[in-house]
């Protein structure tokens, strides 16, 4: 509060409304209140950073790290510092036996953060890992967002039955913990092709943890979009238009539609951290993404082994997934104050 | 509803929350049942006798294990198996008991959560407290941030980076010298080896709770100091500590109670596998997690059923004291 009190036309003032603030739409306003906020603009520009050094993967696999980070280099040498030196050696600790991979050279070149067990370049393969972590967060994302709304927008308006079964059927969907469902949706579709009509998901493509992932979240989602609906349905203006005779599904669309936008909008960076975060999860316990394709979560199970000798493998990973994941959260956080700060989300 | 008191509307509510509750389990059960019995393309039966069996081999496993049986029947016979005579064995070790296994793995996970639930609900209060206390200054934005961390931190790998720090780059300092190796001591033998086996673990565990507790706790406290009963106390002369930890506090604290009844089951139901597997303790967690891996069927059905139990429970538990506090919730 800058004390500055909402000024008043005088008796008599011809032009009020000139002294009025200029009348910003929603959209608008909201726009400009994000603008403003600099810790959400610093989260989006670090969030492009991330996509576009993860989208020049193949780039830097050619030109910088030399290498195929999809192939195995077991018997591989590199030159550093004039010398040349195996990419995998003889550990040296213990009883001496097993190979330990090559340790971070920490220069942008080949190796930069060392070698995993395949004696594969692990700054390549966490830039491709990126590629597949992001893809899966953001198309997982799209499907549970559009999954939700639609749910939560039947149910709630048209009540009933509909809304009966849709909310049985969301309660059982609730009561699975998340981690255990995803994990046996994956383990069975994995040995196996899935076939939805024309097509066809096999266990190792990327599609199958996107829509596992997808699907598994919907009820986070749809639930408070259908309380919304609910009461957005008994709300005056929807009963005006209800008794001037609009249609439905007019009312649907033009009234309610536009509503609960803001909500789904609020949610989106939300559930890619989440979605993201589960990505990471699955990969990790080896039912994600499949190999030879990388993910971060794959490239930390990678890194298990390796982790009191070669730590970095494991640890970089990680890393990018705190940055994008807090990324995507302080962004979230600037949405909802900018969109809709009552908004009750348990992030 | 005139006639009736307080009393019978709440034991309506609660017969109308139980009946709900076994209808949800009923469903969890044939859901999971579903996925590995009747997906397209899955067959038990070739999956038990191996990748290289001849049809002969799976036509006589299908007979063993009774999948040849129609679907219900079998879902009826394995949740007979379960819960009646109890003595459901495991289709990878035909030896194996199913429910004294997950007798024997509860304790793991009850420790592990325990423990980490009492972390994280003092640290989670601590945190929304102090920096509702200290709106918009420097200690409420630091503690937020830190409580986003908190959240977007994957937990296995919080928990891979601890072990890497306390089991091997810092272990032989005097800082994580008494840090025991990895995997579970029981309580009944050894109560100081229980606390330090589990005591990195239940931190690791806490710290995303305490992000999101901390975070919703002070956006509620917030909110409950904009009510006109927050302005009553003010104007009795109470002190703003007072205001906020007597009045504000006891306010947010139902929504607090809610989360935590919610995941408090996920977790006993075997929602901290990563944590379990990370650190070795063979929890239910693990167990559910190796039973998936082995597509032990009987084992999956067995672990995801105990798993929703407790969810179920919990959530039921969580509306009955709801409507018992709150008159409105009653009447749906």
């Amino acid at each position: 509060m800058s004390g500055a009190e909402p000024l008043r036309a005088p008796a008599g003032w011809s032009e009020p409304a000139r002294l009025a603030p200029p009348a910003l739409g929603y959209w608008a306003g909201a726009f400009r209140k994000l603008l403003r906020n600099p810790s959400a603009l610093a989260s989006f520009a670090v969030l492009m950073l991330i996509v576009l050094v993860c989208a020049a993967a193949p780039y830097y696999a050619r030109d910088v790290s030399h290498t195929d980070p999809f192939a195995s280099n077991v018997g591989g040498s590199i030159m550093v510092g004039g010398k040349s030196v195996d990419v995998l050696q003889q550990a040296t600790n213990g009883l001496g036996l097993g190979l330990t991979p090559i340790g971070p050279l920490w220069r942008f070149g080949p190796y930069a953060l060392g070698a995993d067990d395949q004696g594969r370049d692990v700054a390549a393969r966490l830039l491709y890992g990126g590629r597949n972590s992001l893809l899966i967060g953001v198309a997982s994302t799209l499907i549970c967002l559009s999954l939700a709304t639609l749910t939560g927008l039947v149910a709630g308006f048209f009540g009933g039955l509909t809304d009966r079964v849709i909310s049985i059927l969301l309660d059982i969907l609730w009561a699975f913990p998340i981690y255990l469902l995803a994990i046996s949706l994956s383990i069975v579709l994995i040995n196996q092709s899935l076939v939805i009509g024309p097509l066809q998901i096999t266990g190792s493509s990327l599609a199958l943890p996107i829509l596992i992932i997808g699907v598994v979240y919907v009820p986070y989602v749809a639930r408070p979009i259908r309380g919304q609906v609910l009461s957005l349905r008994n709300s005056e203006f929807v009963l005006a238009a209800t008794g001037l005779g609009v249609p439905r599904f007019r009312i649907l669309w033009r009234d309610i539609l536009p509503n609960v936008l803001s909500t789904v909008i609020v949610f989106a960076p939300l559930m890619m951290a989440l979605n993201i975060l589960t990505e990471a999860a699955l990969s990790f316990l080896s039912v994600g993404v499949q190999p030879p394709a990388a993910s971060w979560g794959t490239i930390i199970r990678d890194g298990e082994g390796l982790l009191y000798t070669q730590p970095m493998v494991a640890v970089a990973p990680g890393i990018a997934i705190v940055l994008t994941v807090l990324a995507l959260n302080i962004l979230g956080d600037g949405l909802r104050d900018a969109l809709d700060p009552r908004a009750k989300l348990r992030i | 509803m005139q006639g009736r008191g307080p009393w019978a509307e709440v034991t309506g509510f609660v017969v109308r929350r139980l009946l709900h509750m076994l209808f949800v389990l009923v469903g969890i059960s044939a859901t999971v049942f579903l996925i590995f019995f009747a997906t397209p393309g899955a067959d038990p039966a070739a999956r038990i006798a191996g990748r290289n069996a001849t049809p002969d081999t799976v036509a006589a496993v299908r007979r063993e294990f009774g999948l040849d049986k129609p679907l219900p029947v079998q879902y009826a016979m394995m949740m007979d198996h379960l819960l009646v005579t109890r003595d459901l064995t495991s289709f990878v070790n035909r030896g194996e008991r199913i429910v004294p296994e997950i007798a024997e793995a509860a304790p793991v996970t009850l420790s592990l959560v325990l423990g980490a639930a009492a972390i994280w609900v003092v640290f989670g209060v601590l945190v929304g407290v102090v920096a509702a206390a200290f709106k918009d200054t420097v200690i409420d934005r630091g503690l937020m941030v830190a409580g986003l961390v908190g959240v977007s931190v994957p937990v296995f790998w919080l928990g891979e980076v601890v072990n890497l720090i306390t089991q091997s780059r810092l272990h032989d300092t005097f800082l994580f010298s008494w840090v025991p190796a990895l995997g579970y001591v029981p309580l009944s033998q050894n109560p100081l080896g229980w606390f330090a086996a589990l005591v990195l673990p239940w931190i690791t565990l806490a710290v995303l709770y305490i992000g999101i507790y901390g975070r919703v706790l002070r956006a509620n406290l917030i909110e409950a100091l904009n009510e006109d009963y927050i302005r009553t106390a003010r104007a009795k002369g109470l002190s703003d500590w007072q205001v906020l930890t007597r009045h504000a506090l006891r306010c947010s604290l139902i929504s607090f109670v809610t989360m935590f009844g919610l995941d408090f089951g996920a977790l006993v139901g075997g929602g901290a596998l990563l944590t379990e597997v990370v650190f070795g303790l063979q929890g239910v967690g693990a167990l559910t997690y190796r039973a998936l891996e082995d597509l032990d069927l009987p084992m999956i059905m067995a672990t995801v059923i105990y798993a929703s139990f407790f969810v179920v429970v919990s959530n039921a538990a969580v509306d009955i004291l709801y409507a018992a506090i709150d008159p409105r919730v009653r009447e749906r």
